[in-house]
């Protein structure tokens, strides 16, 4: 309190010191506090940076996804070519390749060992079928529409995505994406509360600081001023140790992330949050915690009067 | 510039410490409030310094009614009143000079101020050279004088000093009460409780005693009010 202060941004600043000297005062409460509010942090951060590299993961994969068109059975077989060259044509399709209705026979003789049963069918049941490679920059929705689009030539009978699991795994992501909202959510209210009872006990802790302050002409905003920055402080070192957590976890997952996505053919990298994004996260959290701390001192600070 | 009116103070458990006091303090006049202990003198103190509002009647220091005075400017109010508590109050976690600096603090003023002020009113309770102590650090006179220091480091135009000499020695008591006087001669109004008859005769000042919670000494001062203990 002796600093040197003179103005009212100085003593901002002073309150924003001694409140980061009463921290330090008390390290171990300090430190469970803040493993507590780094965590809370860490899961929600950790659920977003899992959903991003997942997305970004099957971005990667739906390029390779192929989707075959199968088309109706009275389709000739020169209509077929003209519709295989009119799909290469398109540029979010990478490469279209018929396969006629007696190549698919021919091959299916030979893989299925049902040739003698085949032999005995007068007419070629199998129709002739267009496979399809999207671009490779094409997106799931891309992916998607592409499909549509061909669905709806009156030529083609049916068009089938050679796995749907990526489709399936983009709902799951969706999912997990309302998970982390939910999770995030109440996760954040319990940010708030964990700040919120820390300032109290504080208030508790400095009753007679408070009172004495308020004795000779402390006004409510000066009293509080140092709770909102200890408030602010908590926030602000949870959202680094948060940070610190998931890229921890991050590089512990990193190897067995790449050789999962090696795999399946991917380029894929796992990726720590961006400085963006520890940047948002610790604005996050020091409005958690500025918001914790606003909410005990609105309540337990007029309660104390001398 | 104190004004009680038919002031009564009844504590929450019941307990009615004062009842129908009048008193009044003029602009720089000094007056020693005496009376047996659980005579009503904290009390009276109380309600200048809005730590307490009456239970009846009208209190008004500095021109502001204390009863009608919104909590918005009772810090306002409270800068304009200097108090020397009877259990000093002081913050035993911070040294001596920012427990005196206090009231300067939360009245924002600049440092050189604070600073200057601060060791002008050490100096003044003979006290400069143990800024840095912490009040524990200090005997229980030496606390009282951090407590007296504390009181006038931010000039109020009113002082209030609950028992200032109780554990002072004669010669440090008298000192005090001279330095208070010294604050009266520049114009504060202040209003002293204390046991020590002997120094209250000696100055020669005006004596205001309580008994029972009514004042005692100055006839009218505490006219009994049928009509309002009848509605009781
Ligand atoms: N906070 C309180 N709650 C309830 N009763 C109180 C409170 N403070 C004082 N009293 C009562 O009011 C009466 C007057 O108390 P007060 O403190 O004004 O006396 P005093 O004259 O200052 O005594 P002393 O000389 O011992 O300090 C006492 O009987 C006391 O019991
Ligand atoms: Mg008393």
């Amino acid at each position: 309190m002796s600093g040197r202060i003179s103005s009212w941004g100085a003593r901002h600043l002073q309150a924003l010191v001694s409140s980061a000297g009463h921290l330090v005062r008390s390290p171990l409460a300090t430190i469970l506090t803040l493993i507590v509010m780094a965590l809370a942090l860490a899961l929600p951060l950790g659920l977003l940076t899992l959903v991003q590299n997942t997305r970004t993961a099957t971005g990667d994969f739906s390029g390779a996804i192929g989707m075959s068109a199968f088309l109706k059975q009275d389709v000739t077989e020169a209509k077929a070519r003209q519709l295989t060259s009119a799909v290469r044509g398109r540029s979010d399709v990478s490469a279209a390749q018929l396969i006629t209705a007696d190549q698919a026979l021919a091959e299916f003789r030979k893989d299925s060992g049902f040739g003698v049963a085949l032999d005995a069918l007068q007419d070629n049941p199998l129709p002739h079928v267009i496979a399809v490679t999207p671009a490779s920059a094409a997106t799931p929705a891309g992916v998607e529409s592409l499909q549509r689009y061909l669905s709806a030539w009156p030529e083609v009978e049916n068009v089938q995505l050679d796995s749907d699991w990526v489709t399936r795994f983009n709902a799951i992501l969706g999912v997990l994406r309302r998970v982390l909202v939910v999770a995030a959510t109440l996760l954040g209210i319990g940010v708030v509360a964990i700040v919120g009872n820390t300032i109290r006990l504080e208030i508790l802790n400095r009753r007679a600081e408070i009172e004495v302050t308020k004795l000779v002409g402390g006004t409510n905003a000066f009293v509080r001023r140092p709770f909102l920055y200890t408030g602010m402080w908590y926030g602000l070192m949870a959202g680094l140790t948060a940070w610190l957590i998931v890229a921890g976890a991050l590089r512990a997952l990193a190897g067995p992330a790449a050789s999962l996505a090696s795999a399946y053919g991917s380029r894929f990298v796992l990726a720590i949050p961006s400085l963006g994004e520890l940047g948002l996260l610790l604005l996050v959290g020091i409005s958690l915690g500025w918001f914790g701390s606003w909410i005990a001192t609105a309540v337990h600070l007029h309660r104390i009067e001398p | 510039m104190i004004n009680f009116e038919q002031v009564a103070k009844r504590y929450p458990n019941g307990r009615e410490a004062l009842s129908g006091v009048n008193l009044r303090v003029a602009p720089g006049e000094m007056v020693f409030l005496t009376g047996r202990s659980g005579a009503g003198k904290s009390t009276v103190l109380k309600l200048i310094a809005l730590l307490e509002r009456p239970t009846r009647g009208q209190v008004t220091v500095n021109g502001e009614n204390t009863g009608q005075l919104p909590a918005r400017r009772i810090p306002a109010f409270r800068r304009r009143v200097g108090v020397v508590f009877q259990d000093h109050r002081l913050l035993t976690d911070r040294p001596v000079f920012d427990n005196v600096a206090l009231p300067l603090i939360v009245a924002d003023s600049s440092l050189k101020e604070i600073d200057r002020r601060v060791r002008a009113a050490l100096d003044q309770v003979g006290l400069l050279g143990k800024e840095r102590l912490l009040p524990l650090e200090l005997s229980v006179g030496e606390q009282q004088r951090v407590g007296i220091a504390r009181a006038i480091v931010g000039r109020p135009p009113v002082l209030i000093a609950d028992e200032p000499t109780g554990n002072l020695d004669p010669q440090l008591a008298t000192e005090m009460l001279n330095l208070f006087r010294r604050l009266n001669e520049v114009g504060v109004t202040i209003v002293v409780a204390t046991h020590d008859l002997h120094l209250v005769r000696e100055s020669g000042l005006r004596e205001v005693q309580l008994d029972g919670g009514q004042i005692s000494n100055e006839p009218g001062a505490a006219a009994p009010l049928p009509h309002i203990e009848a509605r009781r």
